[in-house]
């Protein structure tokens, strides 16, 4: 295997967590809900699916285990801001706090104990192909779920009936109430969504991309995902392009470190996050204000009876 | 002008019972009772006016009748059953469609996309569109089912909320406010859609407090004053002004010129004014000049979202122009001057928000007088707020102009749209301005404070300063202004003395169909009434 090969296959890698959490932030945000609480979410998808990989010994087990677990955190902020409509952003802040702190407490007794490489795909040529052999048809499961998730929330959001709801619902409450459109339920579903997809992407992280649990391994990832969200101006095509993006920032960095090119090694890890500031800040400063943010992103729902 | 023709309806007008009936609905917000045993039949084919002022109850009634307000007591028949209304979407089934004053629309959804969410089922925008066309052919409401909601006027989204209505075969259409954001023209289009909707058997709800159009388009109409039903009357067998009586309580003042005060000297000048959009789907300002003499009141008309903000912004100073003498007030070149600096040379400004713009909600009466007025003497020293002056500066507003309030010091608020609106132009009046700005001075105010609010304006000019009243509100501008000018897509026509100006003419200007020359060739070709 070539280096260069190496370094795609890594840069999937990289990239796969961050495009699940995006994808289920966007289709929250896009029914007009901000949930700041993706990397809590993404905590204890990857504690309780690495714990239930262990307990049940079994990789799908353990990744229901964790989608599971970051639903029903998901639910709980559901319940505070549809069904108490609280502040979301205190909400959000508050649910990482909760489950970072959740996650630790579950994933302590599992600390030091491995996983097996789960299976990759493997087509007999195919595969075999030398450089895009293996990146195109030698993933594993999550990578291609990944990807078709992507193609299906796009094809959802601007192809179907209920997508258009989800999109009236996001852009003005109001007046989709006023259409008699299901606004707390669509929300409800769009929250549980993104909440099974924090799930997803933080199982990956401890049975895929470490094999390991260990407290504060998500670092950052749901952050970079909620700005990924807003650089990708509420797109599926652009959220998959910031995805890997960032991720191929993440990758080459620790490359560069690895070649000792004479710059500190924090200033070179801080690079991608820097990447991420500056690309908000010049998609800000381009357009102003909207940059297609759904109208009712962030407000609460409270309709008058 | 269309004729009034017997419609179908008529004739069994009186026959049938009522396709609905409120029966003693009665709405209580905490202590305020918005509706009060209101009881009303609307027929089928039958174009039923609602009229009443800002705060009589039409927008809560309709509202209990669409099924987004749950009535505290009394019931709604449908045909003489009652039924209980748990949403929109149940009212929406039994055939009721609703126009709302401030629309349903989705701004970042095309036309299509706007009417497919508000159908059943799941018909592929394809269908939608053969459709929208089909019902645009049948009632004259042309619509592009391709493009966003953003990029359309007022009209055309009006059109959207009555396609999206007329799709569901409405047998009950409300409309509430629908002309308040219409030109002359458009409105007159909207009529002609409605009486062929009637026509068609379609019973409609046409809420309004437009004298004249509820004349020109029912036959009945239920007059609501502070939550009850006062009459109900043929609008066009009683007197303009009986009914404006019936509606306010009270006869309503005319407000008087004041005659033989002199013109000075040009105290307001803009010339070659122009800004860029503020915001992506914002209007720019283009070229704008103008000139106000002491003594004298500049009307400026236009449908809303032309640039009237931005012309506000840019003659108050919350948005600086390019040049310096863009701008001038009594001479001094002020166009990169900020809104306090402007206010210290004389210069005072009134914005169409009353709350959050002029004033903030959570604060007191004193306090909001500190607002407009704390760069302009008296209520600061040292840096140091003189509470006890605001507080007497807020209570010789409150007496002089008659804004009425609850205890001593009440927070901003608490004051009804008309009260707290007297508050803030007062606040600016008792200054005695070289130059007053003012934008929409009675947009959702009680006719009795809109009198007050203009004579004041009148007066004011009639003492030596310049006033510039920016105003959707044709009616008013003509009560008040001196010379009408037009702004249509951030550009300002000349400004034409009042008396030579007829409403269809600046009607015309403020679709921006016409210039100048056009507007005399129509005048001439009897399109529009020469003066």
């Amino acid at each position: 295997m070539s280096m260069f090969e190496a370094v795609l296959l890594t840069i999937v890698t990289a990239s796969t967590p961050l495009l699940l959490a995006a994808l289920g932030e966007l289709v929250a945000e896009r029914a007009g809900v901000l949930n700041l609480g993706v990397e809590g979410m993404m905590a204890m998808g990857a504690a309780c699916g690495f714990a239930g990989a262990v307990v049940f010994d079994s990789t799908a087990l353990g990744v229901l285990s964790g989608m599971i677990a970051a639903v029903l955190l998901a639910s709980l902020f559901a319940f505070a801001v549809l069904g108490l409509a609280t502040n979301q952003v205190a909400s959000g802040l508050a649910l990482t706090i909760l489950g970072l702190g959740l996650a630790g407490l579950i994933g302590a007794p599992f600390i030091g104990a491995r996983r097996e490489p789960i299976a990759h795909l493997h087509i007999p040529g195919l595969t075999d192909l030398p450089v895009v052999g293996r990146l195109f048809f030698g993933q594993d499961a999550f990578v291609y779920v990944s990807l078709l998730l992507a193609l299906a929330v796009a094809w959802f959001l601007f192809h179907t009936r209920a997508g258009l709801t989800l999109r009236s619902v996001g852009e003005n409450h109001t007046s989709a109430h006023s259409l008699g459109l299901p606004v707390v339920r669509v929300r409800l579903l769009a929250i549980v969504f993104g909440g099974a997809c924090a799930g997803l992407s933080g199982a990956y992280l401890s049975l895929v991309y470490t094999r390991f649990w260990s407290p504060g391994m998500t670092a950052g990832r749901g952050w970079i995902a909620l700005a990924l969200v807003v650089f990708a101006a509420w797109r599926p095509g652009r959220a998959f392009a910031g995805a890997y993006l960032f991720g191929a920032a993440t990758v080459l960095q620790l490359h560069a470190q690895a070649a000792s090119i004479g710059l500190p090694s924090q200033t070179l890890s801080a690079l991608p996050y820097l990447a991420t500031v500056v690309a908000l800040v010049l998609l800000s400063l381009g357009k102003r204000r909207a940059v297609g943010a759904p109208g009712s992103l962030g407000t609460p729902f409270v309709p008058d009876r | 002008m269309i004729e009034m023709v017997p419609r179908e309806g008529d004739r069994a007008a009186a026959a049938p019972p009522p396709l609905v009936s409120l029966r003693g609905i009665t709405k209580r917000f905490g202590t305020l009772t918005a509706n009060d045993h209101v009881d009303l039949d609307i027929h089928p084919g039958e174009i039923h006016a609602l009229l009443g002022e800002n705060g009589a109850g039409k927008s809560t009634l309709v509202k209990i009748l669409y099924g987004l307000l749950e009535p505290s007591d009394g019931a709604i028949l449908w045909q003489g059953e009652p039924v209980a209304l748990q949403g929109p979407q149940q009212a929406r089934a039994l055939g009721i469609g609703m126009v709302f004053q401030h629309f349903s629309l989705f701004e970042n959804l095309t036309v299509a996309e706007n009417v497919a969410v508000a159908m059943p089922g799941d018909l592929p925008i394809a269908a939608i569109t053969e459709r929208i066309a089909a019902v645009g052919e049948e009632y004259g409401l042309v619509l592009d089912p391709g493009r966003f909601v953003w990029t359309l006027s007022a009209g055309e989204r009006q059109r959207i909320e009555i396609v999206r209505c007329l799709l569901q075969n409405p047998r009950l259409l409300v409309l509430d406010e629908p002309t308040s954001v219409l030109t002359p023209q458009e409105a007159e289009r909207l009529f002609v859609t409605l009486e062929k909707l009637a026509a068609d058997g379609c019973a409609i709800l046409y809420i309004s407090h437009r004298l004249e159009e509820v004349r020109r388009l029912c036959r009945t109409a239920t007059i609501l004053r502070a939550g009850k039903v006062v009459a109900t009357i043929d609008p066009r067998s009683v007197r303009a002004r009986e009914i404006a009586a019936l509606m306010v309580g009270v006869e309503i003042g005319e407000v008087k010129a004041v005659p033989g005060h002199a013109m000075g000297p040009e105290r307001l000048v803009v010339k070659g004014l122009s800004l860029p959009p503020e915001e992506p789907h914002g209007q720019s300002l283009r070229e704008v000049a103008l000139g106000v003499r002491g003594g004298e009141v500049l009307g400026i008309a236009g449908v809303a979202g032309n640039g009237q903000g931005e012309l506000f912004a840019a003659l108050s100073g919350e948005r600086l122009a390019a040049a310096a003498d863009a701008v001038r007030i009594d001479g001094t070149a002020v166009g990169l001057l900020d809104v306090t600096s402007r206010r210290r040379l004389g210069a005072a400004f009134v914005p169409e928000e009353r709350l959050g713009h002029g004033a903030v909600p959570d604060h007191r009466l004193g306090e909001n007088a500190l607002l407009s007025r704390h760069g302009t003497g008296g209520l600061v020293a040292r840096g140091f707020i003189l509470a006890d002056a605001a507080r007497k500066l807020a209570f010789r507003i409150v007496d002089t102009f008659d804004v009425r309030k609850e205890g001593p010091d009440p927070r901003a608020r608490t004051l009804s749209g008309g009260n707290l609106q007297k508050f803030v132009v007062g606040r600016e009046i008792l200054r005695e301005p070289a130059v007053l700005v003012v934008n929409q001075p009675t947009w959702g105010v009680d006719a009795g404070a809109a009198t007050v609010i203009r004579q004041a304006l009148v007066d004011l000019a009639a003492r030596g300063s310049a006033v510039i009243v920016i105003s959707q509100d044709l009616d008013e501008l003509f009560e008040v202004a001196d010379r009408i000018a037009v702004i249509h897509a951030g550009q300002v026509s000349e400004p034409r003395p009042t008396r030579e100006l007829t409403r269809e003419a600046v009607g015309l200007l403020m679709t921006g169909a016409l210039d100048e020359s056009a507007l005399k060739a129509a005048e001439e070709a009897g399109v529009v009434h020469a003066s």
